[in-house]
């Protein structure tokens, strides 16, 4: 075991370890988890040399300031983040994102905030010292699942960095931007015949605003209320990511990476696979409109989704 | 056996085995399940990631950078599933304490139900349970049929904080509250068993799906003395 770690100055709202998330678990009621954004936690890992499926950092909204001890490594954040690093001798680099930085012992990086999205992802070289709990790195705070206990990490716990040997990889840097969009793409649910038409149109007509209740569970929505004409509750079955849950009042939920493994509620649609990244990062006040796409098209906008992942990916190879 | 099949979004198949909730649907449901993981074990289909049982649907995930709606589906429609003939019928023996210190709602259900409490318990304890499903949180079981007699709509204010451990009734169910989480449901009792168990890395969860289960009533004393 290497001794080089990461001594947490400030921990954050919402920090964890992330990866691909966990499968096969549904059945006994534990969830996927795993990074809320799939495409900026490949980069992270591919900045730094790693496989794309290392654990990384993740962090929400305010993220951790973390204090390297006993070691050097390459890092990089990706998301929209607002970063420093602060070097050991007081010298304060403002960071960027999508680069790789080399970081010394006893230098910090101040991940400050992430700035119109929720969560920023900071990648290490060689990845993280950890044990996989059912084959995956993924913290579930809610079960207690995964690495750390399955909690949120807290100021003084340390976070120990699996490659002590370093190997100075290049600096590089991926020009990625999101581009911002307000249309979340979605394929009508098992359910959709429940809800009035005037609902229905709604749905796909009107904005929805994402309310303060969003975390890594699922993300409430509000809009004009969507009226049920069949029943509010259906027996209880499975859901998955993206699932968009509406209960009695009307008001629809989007399951995201860690949400229950079973629900109750009519599903009204789901969202595609290609925008599962961007509608986990909304932001409380972001607005949204949902538009109506066919399997056949969802899987076309996957296929342009991951061609266009790779590109990123291959930039520098 | 499966009514009607459908895409849950673009990357999940919803098999329907019916609408009506009961131990002769719930079967079917969990024989293509038990046949299905087994062809993933066995590498005989590629690109399921998760299956999910419920009381009468089965939800089939999985990775669309490698197979797609069109292929699972046919692959479901092709199996020929056999009732599992392994005896998959293991009893599982959960210990309850019913004073009134964790059966927090016999008051309600007196009341709701026009019945007393020896009789709410006579009839509960008096039934072998079924495992229809295993989920919400991690590793809740969800079990009937319950006696017609003590079955009671949920709460009208759900708790925020149900203890962990709780065993609750709600309708023609009875389940098990494995993490302290919100709940509607009646509580009766409490288990001192660990019913899931996150160091348990080879089999976390004592209840799944198709399992048979039997509560007994245990003193407090013998709940404050549980050791495992």
């Amino acid at each position: 075991m290497s001794n080089s770690y990461f001594e947490i100055i400030r921990s954050g709202v919402n920090t964890t370890i992330q990866d691909r998330g966990r499968n096969h678990m549904y059945y006994m009621g534990i969830t996927v988890s795993g990074a809320i954004d799939q495409r900026n936690y490949k980069l992270s890992n591919k900045l730094v040399g790693n496989n794309l499926d290392e654990a990384v950092i993740e962090f929400a909204y305010q993220g951790p300031l973390l204090k390297l001890k006993n070691g050097k490594i390459n890092l990089s954040v990706t998301g929209d983040v607002l970063f420093k690093i602060i070097r050991k001798n007081s010298n304060i680099e403002n960071g960027v994102c999508y680069k790789s930085y080399i970081l010394e012992d006893e230098d910090q990086i101040d991940l400050i905030s992430t700035k119109n999205t929720a969560y920023g992802y900071l990648s290490i070289s060689g990845g993280l010292e950890l044990n996989k709990i059912w084959n995956s790195y993924s913290i579930n705070t809610k079960a207690n699942v995964g690495p750390n206990n399955g909690k949120k990490y807290s100021i003084k716990d340390k976070i120990f960095i699996k490659n002590s040997d370093f190997k100075k990889i290049e600096e590089i840097e991926i020009n990625y931007r999101e581009v911002p969009d307000n249309i979340i793409r979605v394929i009508k649910g098992t359910n959709f015949d429940y809800f009035s038409v005037e609902a229905q149109n709604n749905f796909f007509n009107k904005e929805f605003s994402v309310t303060k209740l969003a975390d890594r569970m699922g993300i409430r929505l509000s809009g004009p209320k969507l009226e049920n004409i069949v029943n509010t509750n259906i027996k209880s079955e499975g859901l998955v990511r993206g699932a968009i849950q509406v209960p009695a009042d009307g008001n629809p939920i989007v399951m995201l990476s860690d949400h229950g493994t079973i629900g109750g509620y009519p599903k009204i649609g789901v969202v595609i696979s290609a925008d599962l990244d961007r509608v986990g990062q909304l932001t409380p006040g972001s607005i949204i409109n949902f538009k109506e796409v066919s399997l056949e098209e969802a899987e076309n906008i996957f296929k342009a989704y991951t061609d266009d992942t790779d590109k990123y990916l291959n930039e520098n190879n | 056996m499966i009514k009607n099949i459908s895409n849950l979004g673009d990357t999940a198949v919803y098999c329907d085995f019916g609408s009506e909730v009961n131990e002769k649907i719930n079967a079917n449901v969990i024989d293509y399940f038990h046949h299905i993981s087994k062809l993933i074990k066995d590498k005989k289909i590629e690109g399921i990631i998760n299956l999910t049982p419920s009381y009468n649907k089965l939800i089939i995930n999985f990775d669309l950078s490698i197979t797609n709606y069109k292929k699972i589906k046919n692959f479901i429609e092709g199996l020929t599933i056999s009732r599992d003939i392994k005896d998959n019928n293991q009893k599982i023996r959960i210990p309850v304490c019913c004073d009134d210190e964790y059966g927090l709602d016999f008051l309600r259900l007196t009341k709701k139900l026009n019945i007393d409490k020896d009789k709410i318990l006579e009839l509960y304890f008096g039934k072998e349970y079924f495992c229809y499903m295993t989920g919400f949180i991690a590793g809740m079981p969800f079990l009937g049929d319950i006696n017609k007699g003590i079955r009671c709509d949920r709460l009208e204010t759900p708790r925020v904080k149900v203890p962990k451990g709780s065993v609750a009734i709600t309708e023609q169910f009875t389940n098990i509250y494995t993490f302290e989480s919100p709940g509607g449901w009646n509580i009766i009792g409490n288990t001192p068993k660990k019913v899931f168990d996150q160091l348990n890395l080879l089999d976390p969860t004592l209840i799944k799906p198709g399992n048979k289960v039997i509560f007994y009533q245990i003193s407090k004393e013998e709940y404050l003395d549980w050791n495992e």
